[in-house]
């Protein structure tokens, strides 16, 4: 699950590590409010949305507002709100059709000496998190990783024990953070690395983190995402959840228990398991057609749960054909085949439907599907599933 | 021969009260696995399916001389059964669960690392060996002894493996789930190891997944430490970055973890890939008759 900025910057701030001062606005007047409210000369009115790029990114209804804008005056705070409310901002992150900016957060200015990266994670091969730090801030991390990676300096912590001081001043030697700032690091990169742990965070990214003049150390962006798997422990967190930045069929799929992602193509699927789900995706492209989405309708699924699945495959106007991959094992055969047909008629289709069954009571399973009154294709195994679906596209 | 558990393996069931538990433990005692009892903290004393129940695995293993455990409890608790088993001395765990934290995994696995037991899971299907000893979710009938070695990261897509190569005759030893989680107990690389120093495994077939680099480092150790040969097949060939497929270990992240890395790591270990997912069972044939077998 992600987080906004602001969400972000509130759960660092409650564990002491450094934000600057910040109100979140949902109006141009609440905006310029909170410039006063600072009291500073300078601000920054940043666009909320679940995406990065946004400095550079600009609205679809005004080329020259970008989604993150220093402001010098309350009038400006409110200009620049106008601007970003209500509109919608493309990022390189959230594809041409853009996020709509709900709220806006008016930050402090501060004095920038350097920008740095900070980012921790967890680092499968080593099965614990990684911290990982670069003198490249401000800089997409991946392209750093690509390009220089000897810039990219990591210390792996035990969740237990958290990151320890003689870590944090190798990476200080490394980043070349001198004198006091130490300190400040100290404090900022330990105090993270536990918000990562206490949180169950599966990614807390700072980018870029900033050493001010005064030498302190500052996130001035805050990007935080946590394991879904573990957000029962965290009843704080799950309230911070905005539904408008998450895609409304794959919220719909979650309600009903199916796991659905959409995808470009035209040819609609419905699998049991993820690995099934993907290679169908996969044999389906070998084939010569594009996947319209991967949807995993899990191991026990019954006929409510399939009509659903062929709703929410429905729905998208791209499905042109749709293929139904049912490997049976404790889920029989001939249970599937029910479901099928009953759905079948329920949504009503418009489009060619290709099932292919194969387990438990296949030879059952197929039968009920061809004594049915429904128009379903049959297929005998996966290479014959796809060939067929694409065929009913030609 | 196989490998991990056999005929007399003597398994129990944490979980064994709970529906899940209750209907799978069943479907592996019709099997023919040996379950000797199950555990289900505040009913020790009761009996299921016929089985002992007890309160802690201490007691079952006391009194059963269980070896292996399938764990079915929900998401919150495994990560403590799973260390209770472990502190129990049980051999082998599998552990079926789906949704167990990361953070949880982070921490059981250091001490499963340090101790004499295998994990297999977590989100897995399981653990089996044909006609002898089914621990976990799969359809058992599908699976017949032969001599290929099955491991993946997926569930149904390893029915479907299993599925082709007992079709064309080939059979299995045992066929391991490794699960579908970032961190699992047990990897590629500790069951190459098994698989080629089981007499009766004569071919493995390493089903993989886009996410993380798990089949990167399988492939250099077949490169270096594998006689036997070995195919793959990899899922998510058009699976977009970022986007978490199902699995919670799935994704494409920061570029890494894509299709085409592992399929060319895996290619350049000599191993065969096979294109399509319809074509596992037949690169496996592949495999053996590139080796003259």
């Amino acid at each position: 699950m992600k987080i906004h900025e602001y969400q972000a910057k509130q759960v660092l701030r409650g564990a002491g590590v450094a934000v600057l001062e910040g109100h979140v606005a949902e109006t141009p007047d609440a905006a310029a409010k909170a410039y006063e409210t600072l009291g500073g000369k300078i601000a920054v009115v940043k666009a909320q949305i679940h995406a990065g790029g946004r400095g550079k990114g600009t609205t679809k209804e005004n080329p020259k507002q970008h989604g993150v804008q220093l402001v010098k005056s309350a009038d400006e705070a409110r200009a620049v709100a106008e601007g970003l409310l209500g509109n919608t901002l493309v990022t390189i992150q959230t594809g041409p059709e853009g996020k709509t900016v709900n709220k806006v957060f008016v930050e402090a200015g501060c004095n920038i000496a350097r920008e740095l990266y900070l980012g921790i994670v967890l680092d499968r091969a080593a099965a614990r998190p990684v911290l990982m730090c670069s003198t490249e801030g401000g800089v997409e991390i991946e392209k750093v990783a690509e390009v220089t990676p000897e810039l990219i300096f990591k210390e792996h912590f035990d969740p237990h024990f958290g990151l320890q001081s003689y870590q944090v001043r190798k990476l200080c030697a490394k980043l070349g953070i001198k004198g006091k700032s130490v300190r400040s690091a100290d404090r900022f990169m330990r105090g993270l690395c536990k918000v990562f742990v206490a949180y169950d965070c599966s990614l807390a990214e700072i980018n870029p983190l900033v050493v001010t003049a005064e030498g302190e150390l500052v996130a001035l962006d805050a990007k935080m995402s946590f394991d879904d798997n573990a957000l029962f422990r965290h009843q704080d967190i799950i309230e911070y959840r905005d539904l408008s930045e998450e895609e409304p069929l794959e919220l719909r799929a979650g309600k009903a228990g199916l796991s659905y992602v959409k995808l470009e193509g035209n040819i609609g699927c419905l699998v049991n398991g993820a690995g099934l789900a993907m290679s169908t995706m996969d044999i389906i492209k070998l084939n010569g057609g594009e996947p319209a989405n991967f949807l995993d309708v899990g191991g026990g699924a019954d006929a409510e749960q399939v009509t659903e699945a062929f709703r929410i495959i429905l729905s998208d106007p791209h499905v042109k054909a749709v293929l139904v991959n049912i490997f049976g094992g404790i889920m029989r055969c001939t249970t599937i085949a029910n479901a099928l047909v009953q759905a079948y008629k329920t949504v009503g289709f418009s489009v060619p439907l290709v099932v292919r069954l194969e387990g438990t009571e296949v030879e059952e399973g197929k039968k009920i599907i061809a004594e049915s009154d429904v128009d379903i294709v049959t297929a005998d195994d996966l290479n014959d599933a796809a060939r067929k679906v694409v065929a009913t596209l030609a | 021969m196989s490998i991990l558990v056999n005929k007399n393996t003597r398994v129990i069931c944490q979980g064994i009260t709970g529906k899940a538990g209750e209907f799978h433990s069943k479907n592996c005692l019709d099997y023919g696995t040996k379950m000797v009892g199950g555990v289900t903290p505040g009913k020790g004393g009761e009996t299921a399916l016929g089985l002992p129940v007890f309160d802690t695995v201490m007691e079952a293993v006391e009194q059963t001389g269980a070896d292996a455990t399938m764990i079915f409890v929900p998401a919150p608790f495994t990560a403590d059964a799973i260390l209770e088993a472990i502190d129990a001395g049980i051999k082998t765990i599998v552990a079926i669960t789906e949704g167990v934290p990361v953070l949880d995994m982070v921490r059981v696995y250091e001490i499963v690392r340090q101790s004499d037991s295998v994990l297999i899971g977590p989100n897995c299907p399981g653990v089996i060996t044909s006609d002898e000893c089914k621990i976990g979710i799969m359809p058992g009938y599908i699976h017949k002894p032969g001599k290929v070695g099955v491991m993946s990261r997926s569930g149904t897509l390893t029915y479907e493996a299993v599925w082709q190569t007992s079709s064309m005759g080939l059979g299995q030893t045992t066929c391991v789930g490794l699960g579908g989680d970032p961190i699992v107990g047990t990897s590629f690389i500790d069951l190459f190891k098994l698989y080629e120093a089981d007499p009766a495994t004569e071919a493995i077939l390493m089903i993989g997944e886009i996410g993380g680099t798990a089949e990167e480092e399988a492939a250099a150790f077949v490169k270096a430490h594998v006689t036997k040969p070995v195919a793959a097949f990899i899922a998510g060939r058009t699976a977009p970055p970022g986007r978490r497929m199902g699995h919670a270990g799935a994704i494409i992240s920061g570029g890494k973890g894509t299709a085409a890395e592992k399929v060319t790591a895996l290619q350049d270990a000599g191993i065969e890939v096979a294109e399509s997912p319809g074509d596992m069972g037949v690169a496996v044939a592949r495999a053996i008759k590139n080796k003259g077998g």
